[in-house]
């Protein structure tokens, strides 16, 4: 069974907010991780560490580079989240 | 010659949360060794240690990207740095100097764990920031932008007092206004106490936790293995007083020599040690009568006090001053030893009283020194000194004045 769009953005938001002290109501699906969230790049890797982990996709580097909001995350994660 | 003043007094240290519990415990005689309890512990030889609290003092951020040894140094040069009262200071001319004997050991031996149990993609992204020595030196340099540059002596147990002496050569060359000196060392984990229990270094006197530590007493066995972080705000005395900085004390002059005899045995001679201190009095331009107190380096260890008291014998002829050993009460912080222990002698000199050795019941007559001891004594004299070896043959000697 795969997560609804709001299911994912809430655990990314925890997440997120674990990894870099951003308040979790400040990750909306319009935000960017660099300039919105002000997410590094060695933070934005334990992101995707602990997505993969949550979720149990795999986020390989070619499309974290396509990651730039949170919704793109929210995206790819919907669709590589469904079992094959 | 420039002087550089001492203008800010940061310590986290197991003696409690800052320099006001440090004081208090050196002048009552506290203990901050315990026991340590627990499945991971039990195998040890040798489980005793005096460990620092930091909850509630970081964020939460903070205390996940960054290792212990950072999270110590940041927590007490924050203090050092509010003491100085936040000097404004050009970010060109302030250097940050903070040594570890160690480094991030416990990042990399946690890390190990995840790789085993979780595979390379487990691996925090932050492992390399987090065990590399200097990554003290650089979190402090972030936390205060400091741009005149960020340095990390490595000399073991004496890298604490090695820092304070490069920030005296810095500040003298008129290089920069402001240095933030000192010491952090977090390695209380099994295969670190492991490895120094098979050197036989470590007190065994699992019995008497608060007793353990006992520099210069007979029954002495060993050291023991302490966590903390100190560290000194310090700047040349002319923009010190420009602005009105209170000033605690004075670094009066740094002797660096090296042994040249064993990696780890001290020099039974005494004489790598006396060299420094001579080396220390002369820069500071004083003569041995003129030093009224001696924060000796005092590990505990058979050899390392008598090595030690015959170097000061070498050093500073028939004068005696009075001598205390900060670890008797702290344990052995290793490379943030030098720093602590600067910061006491500075306090010493400051408030003109010495604190005493605990644990000092029957004293070594081949540790042949005028300890204090149970009660604290009265500190006339203008000038102090502070001592710090390593392994690796390190000796380092601080004069500080008032």
């Amino acid at each position: 069974m795969s997560l609804t769009q709001d299911e994912i953005l809430t655990g990314l938001a925890e997440v997120i907010e674990e990894v870099s002290g951003v308040a979790a109501d400040k990750v909306t699906r319009e935000a960017t991780f660099e300039n919105d969230l002000e997410i590094d790049s060695l933070t934005m890797v334990e992101v995707v560490v602990e997505c993969e982990s949550r979720f149990g996709v795999r986020i390989p580097d070619e499309a974290l580079e396509t990651l730039k909001t949170v919704g793109d995350a929210i995206d790819y994660i919907a669709t590589a989240g469904v079992p094959a | 010659m420039t002087k550089v003043a001492v203008t800010g007094l940061g310590a986290l240290t197991p003696l409690g949360p800052d320099v006001a519990a440090l004081t208090e415990g050196l002048l009552t005689g506290r203990s901050g060794v315990r026991l340590l309890e627990g499945e991971q512990w039990d195998a040890l030889p040798a489980r005793l240690a005096a460990t620092v609290e930091t909850e509630g003092r970081l964020e939460r951020v903070e205390a996940r990207t960054l290792d212990r040894v950072q999270q110590l140094a940041l927590i007490a040069a924050r203090e050092a740095w509010s003491d100085a009262g936040a000097p404004s200071v050009d970010p060109v001319r302030l250097a940050v100097i903070i040594g570890s004997g160690i480094g991030g050991a416990l990042t990399l031996l946690s890390q190990y764990d995840v790789l085993q149990a979780r595979g390379p993609r487990a691996v925090s992204p932050h492992l390399v920031p987090m065990l590399m020595p200097n990554g003290p030196a650089a979190t402090v340099g972030l936390e205060l932008k400091a741009r005149a540059g960020v340095h990390t002596p490595v000399s073991a147990c004496a890298s604490g007092a090695e820092a304070i002496a490069q920030a005296l050569t810095l500040l003298r060359s008129g290089a920069v206004d402001v240095v933030v000196a000192g010491g952090s060392e977090a390695c209380v984990h099994p295969l670190p106490m492991a490895g120094f229990a098979q050197m036989r270094a470590l007190s065994t006197r699992h019995d008497a936790p608060e007793a353990a530590s006992r520099p210069y007493d007979k029954g002495r066995d060993g050291f023991v293995l302490g966590e903390g972080a100190g560290v000194l705000v310090l700047e040349r005395s002319e923009f010190a007083e420009a602005r009105g900085a209170r000033i605690h004390a004075y670094v009066g002059g740094a002797g660096l020599v090296a042994d040249a005899h064993h990696v780890t045995a001290p020099d039974p001679s005494g004489d790598g040690a006396a060299r420094s201190v001579a080396a220390a009095l002369r820069d500071a331009g004083v003569t041995a009568t003129d030093i009224g107190h001696v924060n000796a380096h005092a590990t505990s260890t058979p050899l390392g006090d008598v090595a030690e008291a015959r170097a000061l014998g070498l050093a500073l002829g028939d004068h005696r001053p009075a001598v205390t050993a900060t670890k008797s009460c702290t344990g052995h912080l290793l490379g943030a030893a030098g720093a602590v222990e600067a910061i006491a002698t500075v306090v010493a000199l400051r408030d003109g009283v010495v604190p005493p050795v605990r644990n000092l019941d029957d004293q070594d007559d081949e540790a042949d020194v005028d300890a204090v001891r149970v009660v604290p004594r009265e500190l006339v004299h203008d000038a102090a000194l502070s001592t710090s070896f390593g392994f690796g043959g390190h000796d380092v000697s601080l004069v500080f004045t008032r």
